[in-house]
Parts: structure tokens; C-alpha cells; sequence
């Protein structure tokens, strides 16, 4: 059964190094947002040290967003995804594949590239581990949760907005404890323990739930 | 084997067809036709699941297909308008990857042989979206040769081929018959659907 799933991850990193700007549009959009900010409120490091996590996290939203519309939509195009509704898989394994595979593409190079952003807001070596730490936690589920309202939103015209209100306010919990783990690390480590565990947890609910979501609507979307 | 029982099915407030029966045996070929908007591609995408019915069931060996769900996926074969293939990856990377994803996973040689006898030779390895409308048709109905499923379900498969094309599948359809295989398809154009039992239905009448 894993032969499928490593099958379509495979294929969907194979697909994107062919095209390998659509994967760099979601990093650069990450930055330049991430980099507007100091640019606005001027330089000063206090300022930036409190605004720091959060407009961190709120970028990060924002780029996983950006980059959702596209998880499902060429597939549904081309009709490789009806094919994949008609295979002999389970489509929550076939999905959650897809999404693995768009979390590497889209969500990985956020967190490998927190330190440098980090940086920008005068963030200590502390508050930048644990904002990676909280990334890699928190950007999976993003992509999770996500990949259900792409499913739902396949072939609607003017899906990217209804997509963007139907999903941003499912990302509050992971942004409030994702930017909240940052916050508190500036005070003591060890209280970011809550923010990080309640991460995980929501990390493994969306890994079991949002798969098996995504393929029903996936069956929906392509009646 | 594949059997149609009472099936109703509606596009919003228009109802396509309703109290459709119909049993095929195996080495048998059901032949859809009726104008356009008469509901053949409903109906083809019903027999695939792929669209619910508002009324009866498809049945797959005495089960209902929605029962059955992936044991009866493995023996299924649809093609429809779209040809499923990806414009960025090679011939061979699209067809090894369906077969793969078909749970029969077949041999890199197979491959070659199969995009061969399609017609495509010295285009294997080039990514599809150089290819011409019928070439991409051509690399999408190679899955037919590699294929084990049972039962076909093809709409419009002969659009956009040339003769000799037509032909060929006109011969991969005949083979799959006479193996005691079951095939559902519509087309417009008049192609001699060769031997073997020739079922006929009319929608939209």
C-alpha cells in the first residue's frame, strides 16, 4: 500500500522540479511579506521583537494559502485526478501523498528559511529555533487542513477567495499557539512546552482526519 | 456480470434517463448512443462511479459497485474526455505511473513495447505537451494495452485519431472482447464495431 504513496509523492516532486518556478513563487511570496513589515514600522528592535512572531506565522498563512489553490486544481484539469478516484487505492492515502508532497514543495523551505527572516526582527537564538520548531509543526497542518478546502473548492469559478474564507479562520488555533510558542520563548524556554505539545496534537488529529476529509470531498467536487 | 438496475439519473432539474435496465455478459459490447445532452457520459460516469445516481444501482457481479468500491475499481478501465495524462512527464513516466497507481505495476519494457505498438515509437521519452492532440490520445490509450481491468468504459474514444489509429483501437477493443472482456463506449463516428455481441443502447429518445 506505501508502494502508491512514495508512487505519488514521487510523481508530484518530479512534477514540480519540471517546473520549478511555481515552487519558488510560494518562498519568495513568504519573504517579500515577511520583509515588508520592517520596512513599514520603521527599525526599531523592540518593536520588531514583539511584532516578530507574529508577522512570521501570519506570512506563513498567507504563502500556504497562496499555494493551495494549486495542490488539486492541475490534476483536476488534465483528468489524471478522476483516474486517481477510479484506481484501486484508498484516495485518502493517494491525498495524503499529494499533500506530503506539497508540504515539502511549499511548506519545508518556510521553516528552513525562518532563521534568515528571523534575523530581521532581532529574534535571539532561542526564539529562532522555536519559531523553526513551531513552523515544522505548524505548516503541515496548514497544508492538511488546507488540502480540504482545495478539495472543496475544485472547478468553483472564483474558488482561490471562497477558498481563502473558508480555510483562514481553521488556521487560528495553529497560529495562535504557533506565533504564541515564539512569543513566550523570549521569556522562558520552558514554557513554550504547552504551545508545542497542543501543536502536535493538532498536527496528529489533522494527519488521521483531514485525509480521509479531503478524499470525500474530492469525491464531491468531481460528481 | 455488469448489470444496470432501474437507474435514474438527473443534471439539476432535467432528468437524463430514468428505469434503465440492462445485464451484459462478458464478450460483450455495449454500444451507447444519442444526440448531444442525452446523457451518455452521465451514464459512462455512473457505471464508473464517479457519479451517484438519483435512482437504482450498478451491480458488478451480483454486488453493488458503491459495496464493492475498490474490488471493483481494480477491474475497471474509464476513459473519458479528458486524457488523464500529465503534459510534463514522458510517455513512459505517465503510463508506468498509471499502471503503478492501477495496482498492477508493470515492467519498463512492457511500456516501451506498448507505446510501440500505439504508434509512438522515438516519442517515448519526450514529455507529452510536445505531442499532438492525437499522440496524447495515442499515449492515454496505451493504458489500454497494459491494462488488465475487465470492463472498459470509453467515451468518444475514437475523437481526434487518424485512420490507422482508429483502427488500432478499433483492434484492441476486439481483442478485449473476444477474451471474454466487457466494453462500454460512445462514439458519433460510425466505426464498425466488429465482432462478437454488439449491444445497442438509445438515450434520449
Amino acid at each position: 500500500m506505501w508502494a502508491v504513496f512514495w508512487c505519488v509523492l514521487k510523481r508530484d516532486l518530479l512534477l514540480a522540479m519540471r517546473r520549478r518556478t511555481d515552487a519558488l513563487t510560494t518562498l519568495f511570496f513568504f519573504i517579500i511579506v515577511v520583509s515588508l513589515f520592517p520596512l513599514g514600522v520603521g527599525t526599531e528592535r523592540q518593536v520588531l521583537q514583539i511584532l516578530g512572531p507574529g508577522v512570521v506565522w501570519v506570512a506563513a498563512l498567507l504563502a500556504s494559502m497562496l499555494a493551495l489553490e494549486r495542490l488539486f486544481a492541475a490534476d483536476y484539469e488534465d483528468g489524471t485526478l478522476e483516474q486517481m478516484l477510479l484506481t484501486a487505492q484508498p484516495l485518502s492515502l493517494l491525498v495524503l501523498a499529494k499533500v506530503g508532497a506539497h508540504w515539502l514543495l511549499t511548506g519545508l523551505p518556510l521553516v528552513l528559511i525562518a532563521p534568515l527572516v528571523g534575523m530581521q526582527y532581532h529574534l535571539t537564538d532561542t526564539q529562532i529555533g522555536i519559531m523553526m520548531l513551531s513552523l515544522a509543526l505548524g505548516t503541515p497542518i496548514l497544508s492538511l487542513i488546507g488540502a480540504i478546502g482545495a478539495a472543496l473548492t475544485l472547478g468553483l469559478r472564483g474558488g482561490g477567495i471562497l477558498l481563502s474564507l473558508l480555510i483562514l479562520p481553521l488556521y487560528i488555533p495553529v497560529l495562535v499557539y504557533g506565533a504564541g510558542a515564539v512569543e513566550v520563548s523570549r521569556i522562558a524556554l520552558t514554557d513554550t512546552e504547552p504551545y508545542l505539545m497542543l501543536l502536535g496534537a493538532f498536527l496528529l488529529a489533522a494527519l488521521t482526519l483531514a485525509p480521509l476529509a479531503s478524499a470525500a470531498a474530492l469525491k464531491i467536487s468531481l460528481e | 456480470m455488469l448489470e444496470i438496475a432501474d437507474l435514474e439519473c438527473r443534471r439539476g432539474d432535467r432528468r437524463l434517463f430514468s428505469g434503465l435496465n440492462l445485464t451484459l455478459e462478458p464478450g460483450t459490447l455495449l454500444h451507447v448512443r444519442g444526440r448531444n445532452g442525452s446523457g451518455k457520459t452521465t451514464l459512462l460516469r455512473t457505471l464508473c462511479g464517479l457519479f451517484t445516481p438519483d435512482a437504482g444501482e450498478v451491480r458488478w457481479r451480483g454486488e453493488s459497485i458503491r459495496a464493492l468500491a475498490e474490488d471493483y475499481r481494480r477491474e475497471l478501465l474509464y476513459f473519458g474526455h479528458l486524457n488523464g495524462i500529465k503534459s510534463d512527464l514522458t510517455g513512459i513516466e505517465n503510463l508506468s505511473i498509471a499502471a503503478q497507481l492501477d495496482g498492477d505495476p508493470v515492467g519498463i519494457d512492457d511500456v516501451w513495447q506498448a507505446l510501440a505498438r500505439i504508434g509512438l515509437r522515438g516519442f517515448e521519452d519526450l514529455p507529452t505537451r510536445m505531442l499532438s492532440q492525437g499522440q496524447k490520445k495515442r499515449v492515454a490509450l496505451a493504458r489500454l494495452i497494459l491494462s488488465r481491468a475487465r470492463l472498459w468504459v470509453l467515451d468518444e474514444p475514437f475523437t481526434a485519431l487518424d485512420v490507422e489509429a482508429v483502427a488500432l483501437l478499433q483492434g484492441l477493443i476486439a481483442e478485449h472482447v473476444a477474451g471474454g472482456g466487457l466494453a462500454v463506449l460512445t462514439t458519433h463516428q460510425e466505426v464498425p464495431l466488429t465482432s462478437g455481441q454488439v449491444a445497442r443502447l438509445d438515450l434520449g429518445d
